[in-house]
């Protein structure tokens, strides 16, 4: 399935794409968003690639193996869980920081970001690692069949 | 009181150590623990108060459903324990010669020890449930004892049949008990049995008879129950003598005694006891007739002699009560010796057929004269105890309160039948021309418990009130539930007892001495026994067999479209049903309102579901699957879920994707079912899915209950710093339930990874994928 | 209020529910996937349904427009989406794991797991 059109598309698509999953994530606490839908929507763009190209080169994209990125998402999440605890409280307990920004505004950063962030990575891991999966050439001969 | 009911379950553990320590002697060490119990609950007992009749003790084990785990001993238990422990005491000391040198019999003491700590929690029970319990771990004890010698497969037949047939009337028993403890408003025994009048007038009372007899008459093997018992002579033949014939068996009898005083006095009670009795005392001696094999003869016999108890339990009169007590330790006293002697000339000369047997006596001497006298014992001659209790169930008989005069015809022949079985076990095989050789003489270790039982037989028997007196007194007052003048005789006299005792005594030396030509003739009515309850046990083993193996190919074939089918016929079959039972769906569907795309994507959604349904391209179904993704996406967007709406296109994409990846390697829809099967799941699929349809306008017309949701979207500012409330409720309120969300994601995305890379029949070429 | 979702979900879950029965395992993928429509549609309609009324709260306020939609079904609806897809990928892996060992897609014949 190798489409001309299609192999152009992902090479400018993509780099917006991810950029968008970031925006997503990132606005995710208060607009429509977060880390569920940006993670998919950052594997959108390598399942594109992978099927544009070639796997290999959508797992270049990567800058890590799925299944590490899969891992650092749990672990992220898990830690953030984890975290509230040192601090003498409940499991899960989120913190926030208001840091003031040029121009009057406040940005109000909290733990649940950070949680999203694991969400984040984790879905993009799961989704890149069952594409690679299924798309890579098994070491049998899959018996083809053309359809 | 705690810790000498604890005693033989602590105990049985150490017991095999004991056997590799001691050797043979262990048996006589093992003999001192129930020796120790019988004189502690004994001195208990009889240091009571005057006036007082029981003591117990109790612990709250369940107290929030009222369960207790309470012990209770007065003259009935006691009378029991005494019963337990002298015989296990003697049977543990034949044991150790009986199984000498068996690599196992350390073993086989842990398993008796076991047995008697239950048994002697049935009759020191004080709680409906204590003794339930205890009732269940006896047929426990007898299932593994059955089939001690495991390697034999009659063995492993016959303790499988003991115990589904003890355990099928255990079950009864549990629900009977619970009903009665309901009746009575409590499990306390002492309170059920001063109940009486509430629990008669209660509406399950006939549901609890019926059930408490079947637990009793399983147990002490009753017609149609009683086939287990003869099989389970696959056991040695200690617990032959222990189980089978002087204890376990006995429980049904004290279990019917034990509760005499709350079920007692109706028809239906007395009518049952009796006629089953009856019944199974004329089959025992009957079937025991025909019996070569010398253990069947014994537990035919010992069916019989169950059968007269419970027929005597059943007329209630003092004097039947007291001759069911008299007749149950003259059988304890003479089977215990016969079974133990049986035991000994198996041993010595390898064979059980009555047959093969003659003039024993001579090898044997002392056996020989063990079996003499508590065969004489059992035909009931003077001066033995088996002769004072015949003679008081004669009496009782004669003296039964309805039909005497049936029951005593029916006594009188199987106590003939019992005395030509006397004759054939205690007399046959040791008298007359010999036929064997070879004998081994037993030691001194088997002759020892035979010789004690026989001689207690016939001194009892010399001065029965005064042996005796003291103990069966006072079992006999919670029975009969008021103090029982008893006066025990070897002479009473000539009344009709004597008589009857007389005319049996004679028939039945008649029906010995004939008894080759007696059983030809009557062998024809044997052809009925073939067709008895043993043969309704195999069918209905058969028919549970066959409902299982029926059952599990219809409903457990193996095959995904099967379950799918029977669960979704279930579901149907049962919403249903719960419609209907509420009286149908009401219809009113106020203010329709539905503007014109919504009704597009109302119509666009379930065709689209049907082309992927009904396509045979297996591409237009997965695009076909797309458009009803991107339907379903359009819907969210449409009732205010954006967030949902993103997600839904990007998963569908994705799945379109994972299809088209996993299409290049499996074949086409090559597959069709039959036209018939088609239109059968697309009914059943038609059928559950309006069913869905109309439970659902049901109920977005029902009132909604506020939703639980407020508390977030009040909070959601305020507390989580966040305006997307559907964001906030994954990340901050319920992140716990993502967290576990994402964790079954990431397992199935390495399961996904496990299954395509990991390959059994290429492992040289795995590196490299991933 | 609404009678077009009753419809749909019964439609999807009836179509779901007719391909699970079928015997080609990719039938029964597609089966599944539809079902998975059916009850992430059920669960959604559950909270009942809003029109314009996003549970999203404008800069500035502290509560959502008056009128707004239950978030909690679709909390649940999105993780449930998520998953389902999750587990949609591992059916698929399996099939074709089975494929490959067995050399049949049709169900009906998987009755064992020897070989």
């Amino acid at each position: 399935m190798k489409s001309l059109i299609l192999q152009t598309a992902t090479r400018y698509l993509f780099p917006l794409l991810v950029l968008y999953s970031v925006f997503l994530l990132v606005r995710g606490h208060h607009e429509p968003g977060g880390g569920f839908i940006g993670g998919l929507m950052a594997a959108a763009p390598i399942a594109l690639c992978a099927l544009a190209y070639d796997v290999d080169v959508a797992r270049n994209l990567l800058p890590l193996r799925p299944i590490r990125l899969l891992a650092l998402g749990l672990a992220t999440a898990a830690g953030v869980s984890i975290g509230a605890l040192f601090m003498g409280r409940p499991l899960l307990t989120g913190s926030w920081v208001e840091l003031p920004m040029p121009g009057g505004g406040v940005l109000d950063l909290g733990t649940p970001l950070l949680f999203d962030l694991g969400i984040y990575l984790v879905v993009l891991g799961v989704v890149t690692q069952i594409i690679f999966s299924l798309a890579t050439k098994s070491p049998l001969h899959w018996e083809r069949d053309e359809s | 009181m705690t810790l000498f009911f604890l005693a033989p379950f602590l105990l049985a553990p150490l017991l095999p150590l004991l056997d590799r320590w001691f050797g043979n002697k262990a048996g006589w060490l093992i003999a001192c623990v129930p020796i120790l119990i019988g004189i502690y609950y004994g001195d208990l007992w009889w240091s009571l108060p005057a006036g007082e009749e029981r003591t117990s003790v109790s612990w709250a084990w369940a107290p929030q459903l009222g369960l207790r785990l309470t012990l209770m001993i007065d003259g009935l238990g006691l009378f029991f324990v005494l019963l337990i422990t002298a015989v296990g005491a003697l049977v543990s000391i034949y044991a150790s010669g009986y199984l000498a040198g068996h690599d196992r019999l350390g073993r086989f003491h842990a398993y008796m020890m076991f047995f008697m700590g239950a048994m002697l929690g049935i009759v020191l029970a004080g709680n409906l449930l204590t003794l339930y319990m205890c009732w269940e771990l006896t047929s426990l004890a007898s299932f593994l004892l059955i089939g001690f010698d495991n390697e034999r497969r009659e063995a492993r037949a016959a303790a499988t049949q003991a115990l589904v047939t003890t355990a099928v009337g255990g079950l009864c028993l549990l629900a009977g008990f619970v009903l009665l403890g309901l009746a009575a408003d409590s499990f306390e025994l002492t309170d059920v049995l001063a109940r009486k009048d509430a629990i008669q007038r209660h509406g399950s009372y006939p549901a609890i008879v019926v059930l408490v007899l079947i637990g009793a008459f399983t147990k002490s093997a009753q017609f149609p129950f009683h086939f287990w018992l003869p099989n389970a002579m696959e056991a040695p033949t200690p617990v032959s003598a222990y189980l089978h014939s002087a204890t376990m068996v006995k429980a049904g009898i004290f279990l019917v005694a034990r509760l005499t005083p709350a079920l007692g006095g109706t028809p239906l009670w007395a009518g049952t006891l009796t006629t089953v009795g009856a019944v199974t005392m004329f089959v025992g001696a009957y079937l025991a007739f025909f019996e070569h094999d010398l253990k069947g003869v014994l537990a035919y016999l010992t069916i019989n002699v169950l059968g007269t108890l419970m027929m005597l339990l059943g007329f209630g009169t003092p004097l039947a009560v007291q001759a069911a007590m008299v007749y149950l330790v003259a059988h304890a006293l003479y089977k215990g010796a016969l079974f133990l002697v049986a035991g000994i000339v198996d041993h010595a000369t390898g064979t059980r057929d009555l047959r093969k047997m003659a003039g024993l006596i001579r090898r044997l001497p002392l056996t020989g004269a063990v079996a003499l006298a508590a065969a004489l014992s059992m035909a009931g001659v003077a001066p033995t105890f088996g002769y004072v209790a015949k003679e008081v169930f004669l009496d009782a008989v004669w003296h039964a309160p309805f039909v005497p005069i049936l029951l005593t015809v029916v006594s009188v022949v199987s106590s003939i039948l019992l005395v030509a079985g006397a004759g054939r076990v205690g007399i046959g095989p040791f008298f007359g021309r010999p036929t064997q050789d070879e004998c081994d003489p037993p030691g001194m270790t088997m002759q020892v418990a035979p010789l004690v039982l026989a001689v207690a037989g016939v001194v009892t028997g010399l001065a029965p009130q005064t042996l005796m007196g003291p103990l069966l007194g006072p079992a006999l007052e919670p029975i009969a539930g008021e103090p029982v003048k008893m006066y025990l005789t070897l002479w009473h006299g000539v009344g009709v007892p004597f008589v009857l005792s007389l005319v049996v005594l004679a028939a039945g030396i008649a029906c010995y001495i004939v008894r080759g030509s007696l059983q030809r003739h009557l062998a024809g009515s044997l052809a009925v026994a073939r067709w008895g309850p043993a043969k309704w046990y195999e069918w209905s083993l058969a028919g549970l067999y066959w409902v299982a193996d029926w059952q599990t190919r219809m409903l457990q074939p193996g095959r995904l479209p099967r379950y799918v089918f029977v669960t979704s016929s279930v579901l149907l079959l049962l919403t249903i049903e719960e419609i209907v039972l509420r009286g149908g769906l009401r219809e009113h569907y106020p203010g329709i309102d539905v503007r014109p795309h919504e009704a597009f994507a109302a119509v666009l959604i379930p065709a689209a579901a049907l082309v992927a349904a009904a396509s045979r391209s297996r591409l237009a179904s997965v695009a076909a699957l797309g458009v009803v993704g991107y339907g379903v996406a359009w819907l969210f967007s449409i009732f205010s879920a954006p967030d949902l709406a993103a997600t839904q296109i990007v998963i569908e994409s994705l799945t379109v994707i994972l299809f088209v990846l996993a299409f290049a390697r499996l074949p086409k829809y090559t597959l069709a079912s039959s036209p018939r099967r088609r239109l059968r799941d697309a009914l059943l699929a038609g059928a559950v899915g309006i069913v869905l349809t109309l439970l659902l306008l049901q109920a977005t017309h029902e009132p909604h209950p506020p939703p639980i949701s407020e508390w977030y979207v009040e909070h959601s500012v305020p507390a989580a710093h966040g305006r997307n409330i559907v964001n906030v409720i994954l990340v901050d309120f319920r992140a716990l339930d993502t967290l576990g969300e994402i964790t079954v994601l990431a397992t199935a995305a390495i399961g996904v990874w496990m299954l395509v890379r990991l390959s059994a029949q290429a492992p040289a070429k795995r590196e490299g994928y991933e | 209020m609404n009678l077009i979702l009753p419809f749909v979900v019964g439609a999807l879950v009836a179509a779901g529910l007719y391909m699970m029965m079928r015997r080609s395992s990719i039938k029964l993928l597609i089966g599944f996937a539809l079902l998975s429509h059916g009850a992430n549609l059920l669960v959604f309609s559950a909270g009942g349904l809003v029109r314009g009324g996003a549970p999203l709260i404008e800069q500035g306020e502290s509560l959502p427009p008056a009128a707004h939609a239950d978030p909690l079904p679709q909390a649940l609806v999105l993780t449930a989406m998520v998953i389902s897809f999750g587990v949609l990928a591992f059916a698929i892996a399996l099939v074709l794991r089975t494929y490959r060992e067995t050399k049949t897609d049709d169900v009906d014949k998987m009755t064992t797991t020897e070989r």
